[in-house]
């Protein structure tokens, strides 16, 4: 008896780190509040899951492997100027434009990883900045693809499903976002439950042994970035297909370097912390554009400090280190 | 005599005009317990860098079963069977013991590619890893992170980590360095348990443990092999004892072995 819970329990330990816990259940519950409690934000709703997705791409690769990017819009905005491109040359229907969009950024990941994937620390910043604000400005010279600075005109989403089309109060949009969001979240919670997510977890405990256990670090960057790549590119054609627009700005260094605040405040490395700080992050972001419209990033600033002060881990790290404590006593 | 599991074959590297190794040869046939032992600054961390390729060496070459592996990357030498551990502990943190080594185990049967699969699906690397902890008295523990494990501990998930990769050759670089003497004895005793398919160098300072424990014995001064045998004969040699001159080898335990 004792002989056997002994064999058995390494494997149940780590069964019961893939098992759900009651508290994501009621997270994803609380994502359907929106409909019932606030019916006319909607549309906010709808960006603010399409920034979790955004950032659950970057906690892959930043959170998990290590791999900090202030480059992270290029994705993105692939993502996102394929389904316009898609959109405005006759296709309309969001789920293949959505699929399209993945690939092509997947496949600008997997071949820019090449080279990205060789770095750390700050070489690595330094890369992510570079090859953002070189897929920026080359959207920004190739005016006859893109639009330029005028952005893509003439994108027009089909009705989901062949029925249920994009309305003004966004109901659509944000049951097809949050779907989409969901539906991408579990994929990425099955990664990092694998064992390829153990090694990008080794990796990001000391790369420096990795290979010193026999393990490609390399292969497994790559493969983690192309997956963040395609994630990204997912969401960059979200904003496009709900919007039925695309700017500039969709792959601008400005998006690359929120998206890293919106991680930073919920805390990376745990799936979650994205999808909090889009919450947070998008909230504010509006509610304080509302009060002062010229200086509302004075409050994101605020806000940013004060959590990485006092929650070096997000909040997500500062509850969880609150309810370990509130157990343990 | 069969060939040698290892063999290094004029190795040399300097840093600048610093030798740190010049001219290393040397052979370790199968199954046999190699001490690695000179003074500070010696280079037998730098040997071992060398040979498990973290450090390329300006001219040698080094050969794992009669294969030239001089410029094979360290993750494929260790794929071949060459592994290696640290002198100060290189392990993963926030990790357990037994994902940790599960871990290792996953690298090596190339399970750590998969993504579309939960780690609970495969029992077999699972049960193995926790074999491996359990034969080092690791297993009441192995659901602890790394980092709350006592000292001594960590000491041994690094070997632990090691013999998960089925090495053929071991490079231990002061398996016990910081570990309590009673416990070092303990740790070197789990070494000496080792399967004699594998082969074992390892860097000791401590000369009982390494008369103890060593077949042979590898002496390095300055970057250079000053000489090679058994325990009886390294404690007889003349230049040995001018090279500890002052910190006199203790030759006693030398009847310690069988």
């Amino acid at each position: 008896m004792a002989l056997a819970e002994k064999v058995t329990s390494p494997l149940l330990y780590l069964r019961a780190q893939t098992r759900w816990r009651p508290i994501e259940i009621v997270f994803w519950l609380a994502t359907l509040l929106p409909y019932v409690l606030f019916p006319n934000y909607l549309s906010l709703a709808s960006q603010i899951a399409i920034t979790a997705l955004f950032a659950l791409s970057l906690d892959l690769i930043l959170g998990y492997a290590g791999i900090v990017s202030l480059g992270h819009a290029a994705y993105f905005g692939v993502g996102a100027y394929t389904a316009g491109l898609v959109s405005k040359h006759g296709w309309g229907e969001p789920l293949t434009g959505l699929a399209m969009a993945g690939l092509a950024a997947g496949i600008v990941g997997y071949a820019s990883g090449f080279i990205i994937c060789r770095f750390r620390h700050l070489a690595l910043i330094m890369l992510t900045t570079g090859f953002g604000l070189l897929l920026a400005e080359l959207a920004n010279t190739l005016g006859w693809l893109t639009g330029g600075m005028d952005g893509l005109q003439g994108i027009h989403t089909w009705k989901l499903f062949g029925y249920f089309h994009f309305d003004l109060y966004g109901y659509t949009a944000y049951s097809y976002a949050l779907a989409t969001l969901f539906v991408v979240f579990l994929f990425a919670r099955r990664v990092i439950h694998s064992p390829f997510g153990l090694s990008l977890r080794g990796i990001r405990e000391n790369h420096v042994r990795m290979p010193a256990i026999g393990a490609p670090s390399q292969a497994h960057l790559r493969t983690i970035y192309t997956i963040a790549a395609c994630i990204a590119g997912i969401a960059g054609a979200l904003l496009t297909q709900t919007t039925e627009t695309v700017s500039l700005d969709s792959l601008g260094f400005e998006r690359s370097a929120e998206v890293v605040v919106v991680l930073v405040l919920g805390g990376a490395g745990r799936l979650y912390g994205g999808l909090v700080g889009a919450i947070i992050f998008m909230v504010a972001r509006d509610q304080f554009s509302g009060i002062e419209p010229q200086y509302w990033y004075f409050w994101i600033g605020i806000l940013l400090v004060g959590v990485v002060m006092l929650l070096p881990n997000g909040i997500l790290g500062g509850l969880a280190k609150l309810s370990s404590r509130w157990s343990r006593s | 005599m069969s060939l040698p599991a290892l063999a290094t074959r004029g190795l040399a590297k300097s840093f600048g005009s610093l030798v740190v190794a010049s001219d290393i040869e040397i052979e370790l046939p199968q199954g046999v317990r190699y001490a690695l032992i000179g003074p500070n600054g010696a280079g037998k961390t730098t040997l071992i860098n060398l040979i498990t390729g973290m450090l390329r060496p300006d001219a040698g070459s080094i050969l794992l079963d009669d294969a030239d592996i001089t410029a094979l990357p360290p993750d494929q030498l260790v794929r071949r069977g060459l592994v290696r551990t640290y002198q100060i502990n290189s392990l993963f943190p926030h990790l357990t013991a037994l994902e940790s080594v599960t871990l290792v185990v996953c690298e090596r049967t190339r399970v750590a590619r998969t993504w579309w699969r939960q780690l609970p699906a495969y029992s077999h690397e699972i049960d193995e890893a926790y074999g491996i902890l359990s034969a080092l008295n690791l297993d009441a523990v192995c659901n602890r992170v790394t980092r709350e494990l006592a000292y001594g501990q960590q000491r041994l998930l690094e070997i632990a980590l090691a013999l998960a990769t089925r090495p053929k050759v071991l490079l231990l670089d002061e398996p016990a360095a910081g570990v309590p003497r009673e416990e070092s004895k303990e740790l070197f005793a789990a070494i000496a348990g080792l399967s004699r398919e594998i082969t074992v160098l390892f860097i000791e300072h401590d000369m009982e443990l390494v008369f103890r424990f060593a077949s042979r014995i590898i002496v390095m001064v300055g970057g250079r092999v000053l000489v090679e045998g058994s325990p009886e004969e390294i404690a007889a040699d003349p230049r040995v004892r001018a090279v500890y001159l002052g910190k006199a080898l203790d030759t006693t335990p030398a009847r310690a072995l069988p």
